[in-house]
């Protein structure tokens, strides 16, 4: 069973062994509407946490996600290139942005559980 | 575009029936606007474009300019000193698309105006400009009236849009003369039992119509065109992709202060007789562009990748050579793609011309594209 973890800027991290599976969550989804572009890594790339790694612009605006943690890009998902509003349709599901290999495992003792987060979001309205 | 000082954000008088639909909104123009409702900016876009999107557009600016003696003439004269454009032959009934220019040449805000038709509001003109500009446009204009002319600022209207190919239908149920009036005209008109100043106008490239109605009626009428199912609000993001596939300047991004009418390609809204003569604020510059050509032009600019290229991204030629800057930029939802507008060199302004956009650090290939993105609709 993978562990969730969240950060501040609405990340979402699926640890399973060394991977992350890094989205945006539903929230995020949600603030920044029709998503209609995303730019992801390349895999071999090396983030340092809080370093941009991908792209995702909405009618709206651009934004941009930064690594929650150090890592290396495993895997991109590159179905978002094509069909960006899957965002938007299943943010925390087949919507993930990209696979990393986590380097500091103690990194992800700062970020928050599920419960943490929603209480975040609460707190931010 | 967005809300800089202190103050308080003011509220539009259909606030109430906007947090009823399930705005989200926005700052804008010191105003607190809808920005999109329940249904977000690309549903709303798609309905506007095949139905009709209702728009509180309230936070615009409307005056009357009116002679003591109700000449039509001694008014228009007054205005021509101030705008590029021919007002003495806008004939009653009828309004225009035109700019306030500085004695550079330069852009002090676009506005619409219109002639009534009634013998009643004889030797009045309405004059409707851009909520940021408002207040100086109204101070500008009125320090260079004659004593005869006066601007009135009105506040007992709310102005609002219907666009799409719905919007006649949906009047004509209340105006049966609704369908009939032609592009850029204006007349009264009754919707929901009330009397209206309507225009068959807008900013979205689609077919549509522009009310100024009583404040007092304002949620009344609102609610009355709602109730057709063939109408829904729609906010200002989807005003602003609409205008953009439509070619439709903003100001304070496509045209500004330092923009000429000539450079941003609005050569169309100065008649002849003013292009020869000249005889208002700025025209010493604005003549000389018409005869010499403009230093850089608008140009609608499509990059050839999906990525989209935001205001500010800078433009180059395919030689690496700065060429100009995005003025609007984004995500076209009929286009279904990346669509934006710039000011490049005119050298580099021909119709495809291949050019480059610099984004987050990447030369993205681009090509310069024929204004509007999405053909218009309007009522001939």
């Amino acid at each position: 069973m993978a562990q969730e973890y969240f950060s501040k800027d609405h990340e979402y991290l699926r640890v399973s062994g060394d991977t992350a599976t890094v989205g945006i969550t539903l929230h995020a989804q949600k603030e920044l509407g029709d998503v209609v572009f995303v730019e992801g890594p390349e895999i071999g790339q090396h983030f340092k946490a809080g370093e941009a790694v991908a792209v995702v612009e909405s009618v709206k605006a651009a934004s941009e996600i930064y690594s929650p943690i150090d890592g290396l890009i495993l895997e991109v998902n590159t179905v978002l290139e094509s069909n960006p509003a899957l965002v938007n349709e299943d943010a925390e599901g087949a919507a993930w942005f990209f696979k990393l290999k986590i380097i500091k495992p103690d990194q992800l003792t700062i970020l928050m559980s599920r419960t943490d987060y929603e209480k975040f979001i609460a707190e931010s309205i | 575009m967005t809300h800089l000082s202190n103050a308080p954000l003011k509220r539009t008088p259909l606030y109430s029936h906007h947090v009823f639909a399930g705005a989200k909104f926005i700052p804008f123009s010191g105003y607190e606007m809808p920005l999109h409702y329940n249904s977000g900016i690309l549903e709303e876009h798609k309905w506007t474009r095949e139905n009709a999107g209702l728009f509180d557009i309230s936070h615009m600016g409307v005056a009357h300019l009116l002679d003591k003696n109700r000449s039509y003439d001694s008014v228009a004269q007054a205005l021509e000193l101030l705008v590029p454009s021919e007002v003495r032959s806008l004939a009653p009934g009828c309004q225009r698309y035109t700019q306030l220019t500085n004695v550079n040449g330069g852009i002090l805000d676009d506005l619409i105006i219109a002639r009534p038709i009634d013998l009643e509001n004889e030797g009045k003109l309405i004059i409707v400009v851009n909520a940021s500009r408002k207040d100086q446009d109204f101070a500008h204009i009125s320090s260079y009236l004659p004593k005869n002319v006066s601007l009135q600022p009105q506040k007992g209207y709310v102005l609002l849009a219907i666009q799409g190919p719905a919007s006649s239908e949906v009047l004509t149920y209340h105006d049966t003369r609704a369908k009939d009036m032609p592009f850029m005209s204006v007349a009264m008109r009754t919707i929901a039992d009330t009397q209206v100043q309507v225009g068959r106008s807008g900013y979205t490239g689609e077919d549509g119509f522009e009310m100024l109605v009583p404040l007092s009626k304002a949620g009344e009428i609102w609610k009355s065109l709602l109730s057709d199912t063939r109408v829904k609000p729609v906010g200002l993001g989807a005003r602003n992709c609409l205008r953009l596939e439509a070619g439709l300047c903003l100001y304070g991004h496509d045209i500004d202060e330092k923009t000429s009418p000539i450079e941003a390609c609005l050569t169309w809204s100065i008649q002849k007789s003013r292009r020869n003569s000249g005889g208002f604020l700025g025209d010493q510059r604005i003549l000389s562009e018409l005869r010499n050509g403009p230093f850089r032009k608008r140009v609608g600019i499509k990059p050839a990748e999906k990525i989209l290229a935001r205001e500010g991204t800078e433009i180059s030629d395919m030689y690496g050579n700065h060429i100009g800057h995005v003025t609007s930029g984004g995500f076209g939802p009929s286009v279904n793609g990346p669509i934006a507008m710039g000011y490049v060199l005119t050298a580099s302004a021909k119709i495809g011309t291949n050019i480059m956009l610099r984004i987050r650090g990447r030369n993205c290939p681009a090509v310069i594209t024929s204004l509007p993105f999405v053909h218009h609709r309007y009522k001939r």
